[in-house]
Parts: C-alpha cells; structure tokens; sequence
C-alpha cells in the first residue's frame, strides 16, 4: 500500500505506525489526490473520518490541513496533512466525500480556514453572530463576549467579559530541566585557562 | 414575472423539545405533512472541550470525556487513553486491559438502555423507560463501585485505571449478568412485535450501505444496513482480541434494523463480560512507572522519592513525546476517535474529538426527506443522538 501512495502525485513522506498511514500531500493537487485514494480499487479509502486543523501562529505555513480517512475494505486508517498559510483557502471535497460538508463547516467556524466550493459555507459550532475564531492559539480561553440575562431590559445582552481574577497560566516546568546549562560568568571564561 | 405561489410551510422544532434528545434546533421544510428539507442548528451545548484541553495536563484531560458524550462516559476516556498511551509508546498491564473491557461493555448496555427506551418513548411506549432505568440504576452501582462516580467516572487513565474493583466485585458481576438476559428478553417482549413500534419504525429512515460510508456513518448505523464493520474485531484494542463475540448486522438499514442490532449489542456485550470474568487474573492495574502513573497513597507516607512523583505528577504532569496520533474505539454510538497532537510539553498542543453522532445527525436531512413529520422523532431516535458529543 505505501508503494502505491508514494507514486501518487503530490503525496510525499510516506509512514506507517501502527497499523496507522501517515502522509503529507500537496494542497493544490487536493482533489485529484483524494479521487485516487477514494477510487483506486488498491487503497479504497471510501469513508472520511474528520478534517480538522492546527494553529501553529508562527510559522509561515500557519495551519496543518488534516484529513483522516479509512478504508472499511482494507481495514486502514490514513491521515493526511497539508500545509496552508493564514490567508489561504483550500478546495472542499464534498463533491468527493458527502460527509466532508460538516466538518468543513466546522474547520472554517473554529479556525477560520476558507473552503472554495463548499455548498454552504457556514458557521456551525458557535453562537449565532459570533466573531473570532476560537481555536486559533491567539483566541483567548475566556473568550470576548460573555452573555446574562438583564432583569431590567428583559432580555440577554452580550458584554465583554469581566474577570474578577485574571486568567493564570501556571507553568509548572521544572526550572531544572528547562535551564540551560551555565552560569552567570561563564561568558568570562575562554574555556582554556 | 408570473407570480409563484410557495405551498410550504417552515417550522422551528427545537432547541427546547422532548424528541430532540437535547438541544437540537431543526428547521423544517414541510409541504402539508411531507418533510421537505430538515436542516439542524447544532453547537447550541458547545463548550469549546477542544480549546479547554488545550490548557490542561493529559491527566486533567481526562474528566472532559465523561462530559462529551455522557451517556457512555467510559468508552470515551477509553479512545483518550488509548491516544496517549499510543504517543508514550506503554502498554498497559493485562488486568487493567480486562478492566477496561469489562467497564466499556458495562458502559455500551448503559448507553443502549437508555436509547431503546427513549427512543420507544418518542414512538409511543413509555412502560421500557422505567423498567430500563431501574435495571441501568443497577449497573451504575458497578460505576460507582470501582470510581466513585456514577456518571463522570475518570476512571480510564493513561496508564491503566485508576483503582483496583474492590474485592468480591467479580462475583457481583458474574451474579447480576446472570440476570441481565432474562430482562433483555422482557424489554424484547414489550418492544420487538409490537404493533405501534413496528408501524412507526419498518422502513422509516433507511439507509444504504454506500450512503452510510459516504457519509460517514458506523456502529449500530452502519451494522443496520448490514455492513458488518466493528472496530472491536477489525481493529481490536486492549483485550477485545481474547474474546469472541459476534457482530449483529441487519438488513434494510431502517429505525427498526438499528432497533435490533442495538439489542443483539446488549446479549454480545453480556458474552463478552461474562469471558472476561473468567479470564481475568490478579496483577497491577496500571503500569508500575511513577512518571505516569501515581504512587501508592501508602509509599507516599514513607518515601521522598514517591511524594516527589506524586508532587510533580499532579502539578506538571507527565511530559509526552512530539508525534501526532489518532486512537480510535468502538463507542456505543459509533466510531468515537481522538486526534492527538503533542509538543513535547505536559500538555496536548492540540485534541480533535471525533464523535460518531456528529456524522450521524449530518445524514438527518437525507433521511427524513419524503416522511412525515413525526417520523423525525423516530429517526433522531435510532440514530442515538446525544448533543455533549455532537457540540463538544
């Protein structure tokens, strides 16, 4: 199987873990790519599990695309991953995969990442209204808004949220194994001596 | 312009509505009483569970999964488990691995119990309702036994689990299986060739094989249309591939097919507990490394070195390896999987929760088009729909 995935175009670093297929593709060759997995009699990869993201905010390439797919009749799971700046969109596939259409929508709601010919391009998870995208690592765990039901107005306003204590991040690294090994002085010294 | 004249009325069923088995909004296209288009409004029990893990150690993680979907809390900590042990490359003691058989089965009768009724309830019974929470009230006695919790058990830890049964729990549990078959076959008596239940449920919401892959659907869904896919068997995770069990598959793909194979389910299940009793040995729980797994409360009290792990155990917690891994397991609802990134550090960089019903309530708006209005209880019904997983 990983032979026949290497010599798909624009599939590259192919891995295998525990029973589990790893592989980066590139992003404009999508469609083509995910025919070819989809019907290949030879990888059948006929069930998207979930698309997702990840926000790495400083690198160039700011999100990883993933894509995890099974194959009911090779009993193999594979994951796909794709590189994609922040402003960069990526070609939906479901006109491939039915079920694409959710997670799309879900992948745009959270991070923010566009589909181009998605059907119905919505938010999904959040509130109605809502801005920002949450799951992005510069999106705060308290959030902007919060919501209360005003006795006077009769109805919920949205506020931006109070905290009574500010929000703490413990880190609880040991300061041992984080530090570098030398001390104040060192700089002084040639080594020699 | 020719003026056309639209003969369809649009409701709003929902978020707050007794069939909707939550807080599912739908917004229906109906033509007299035909379902024209059904389009669900979900995230309104969103949580963020996803970012909230991002802030937590992996132990910390694991009381998340309880809440998700908290019908069948064990079967998800088991995926999250699973995941990280995967990613720090352990392998949890035999025991442990019979525990977490015996519990995730416990949980799948638990989560079919509750589903049957309700979703008898929707079409019109409400007798199993009661009978069935009596007998569920009994198994999360066993729930409570080994965690202390009924529902939210953070029982499954990486590692192992977090305590021993207490003594005298295997016979319990050999005793009360014993008993289990003859109510199955009572709730069956009540349900299977009743008229009503068969008249709102025989060919209401049917699906076909290729659809249900295309859309992503597996477990009691994807069976019903006879596809025999479990991930226990074609996958097998911790002591699944010690026992032999069979994987019921109906044949149409209806509410009544996923009726059934949730029942055979239930009888599978008991087969499967019932082996692992008689398999299971005594040993250690869950690994014996204090980098991951707490000290004993006992050696704490004597060693520095213990309080020590323990100290940092609970503070840091442990570090995992940079990878990326997706662990799945075969929930009651489904295929429940966790995609896991790490960083290295003692906390998960990123956590995507795949849950089955998330896949299911997407295929709502094919399956109910052309039936009545009421038929969508009955549809939301079988395909066991619970919004802790679906919103996150």
């Amino acid at each position: 199987m990983i032979k026949i995935l290497t010599k798909i175009d624009g599939i590259n670093n192919v891995l295998e873990n525990n029973n589990l297929l790893e592989v980066q593709f590139e992003k404009n060759n999508i469609i083509k790519i995910f025919n070819e997995l989809k019907d290949n009699t030879e990888l059948n990869f006929n069930q998207l599990l979930d698309i997702t993201a990840v926000d790495y905010p400083s690198r160039e390439f700011r999100f990883d695309m993933i894509y995890i797919l099974q194959s009911l009749t090779k009993n193999k799971k594979i994951i796909l991953k794709a590189f994609i700046k922040e402003n960069e969109n990526i070609e939906s596939i479901t006109n491939i995969y039915k079920s694409a259409d959710w997670y799309e929508r879900e992948c745009y709601d959270l991070f923010g990442i566009e589909f181009i010919n998605h059907p119905d391009l919505r938010r999904i998870m959040t509130d109605y209204n809502f801005e920002g995208y949450p799951l992005r690592k510069d999106f705060p765990l308290t959030g902007h808004t919060e919501v209360r039901y005003d006795d006077l107005e009769k109805k919920v306003i949205y506020e931006p949220v109070k905290l009574t204590q500010e929000f703490r991040n413990f880190d609880s690294e040991s300061p041992w194994e984080g530090m570098e090994n030398k001390l104040f002085g060192d700089e002084k010294s040639t080594g020699k001596n | 312009m020719k003026e056309v004249e639209l003969n369809t009325t649009t409701i709003n069923f929902g978020p707050q509505h007794p069939a909707a088995h939550g807080v599912l909004r739908l917004v229906v296209e109906l033509e007299g009483e035909v379902v024209q288009r059904a389009e669900p409004h979900i995230g309104l029990l969103h949580r963020g569970t996803e970012k909230l893990i991002e802030y937590k150690t992996y132990l910390q993680a694991v009381p998340y999964f309880d809440r998700l979907d908290y019908v069948s809390p064990m079967c998800q900590e088991h995926a999250f488990a699973l995941a990280t042990e995967n990613l720090l490359g352990i392998n949890v003691p035999e025991r442990a691995k019979y525990i977490r058989v015996i519990f995730a089965e416990i949980t799948r009768i638990l989560n079919h119990l509750l589903n049957i009724p309700a979703y008898a309830a929707d079409i019109g019974a409400v007798t199993p309702f009661l009978w069935c929470f009596e007998e569920r009230e009994k198994l999360l006695e066993f729930h409570e036994a080994v965690s202390g919790a009924r529902f939210h058990a953070a029982y499954f830890r990486p590692g192992g689990v977090h305590q021993d049964m207490p003594e005298g729990m295997e016979e319990k549990l050999f005793e009360h299986f014993k008993t289990l078959p003859k109510f199955i076959d009572d709730l069956e008596s009540l349900l299977t060739n009743n008229r009503i239940l068969r008249q709102r449920s025989v060919d209401i919401g049917i699906i076909s094989k290729s659809e249900a892959i295309e859309w992503g659907c597996s477990g009691p869904v994807l069976r019903s249309t006879g596809v025999a896919w479990d991930l226990r068997r074609s996958q097998p995770y911790d002591a699944y591939d010690q026992v032999d069990f069979e994987v019921p598959v109906g044949k149409k793909g209806d509410c009544f097919d996923r009726y059934l194979v949730r029942i055979e389910e239930m009888r599978q299940s008991i087969s499967i507990i019932n082996q692992c009793l008689n398999k299971i040995k005594p040993g250690p729980i869950s690994i014996e490394d204090n980098k991951i797994t707490p000290p004993k409360r006992n050696q704490m009290k004597k060693s520095m070195e213990a309080l020590i792990h323990h100290f940092k155990l609970f503070t840091e917690g442990y570090r995992v390896p940079a990878g990326q891994v997706y662990s799945a397991v075969e929930a009651p609802k489904g295929e429940f999987g966790v995609y896991l990134v790490s960083d290295g550090s003692s906390k998960p960089y990123r956590c995507k929760i795949r849950a089955p019903g998330f896949a299911h309530l997407q295929t709502l708006d094919h399956l109910s088009k052309g039936h009545l209005m009421a038929d969508i209880a009955a549809i939301l019904g079988s395909l066991d729909i619970v919004f802790g997983e679906i919103d996150r």
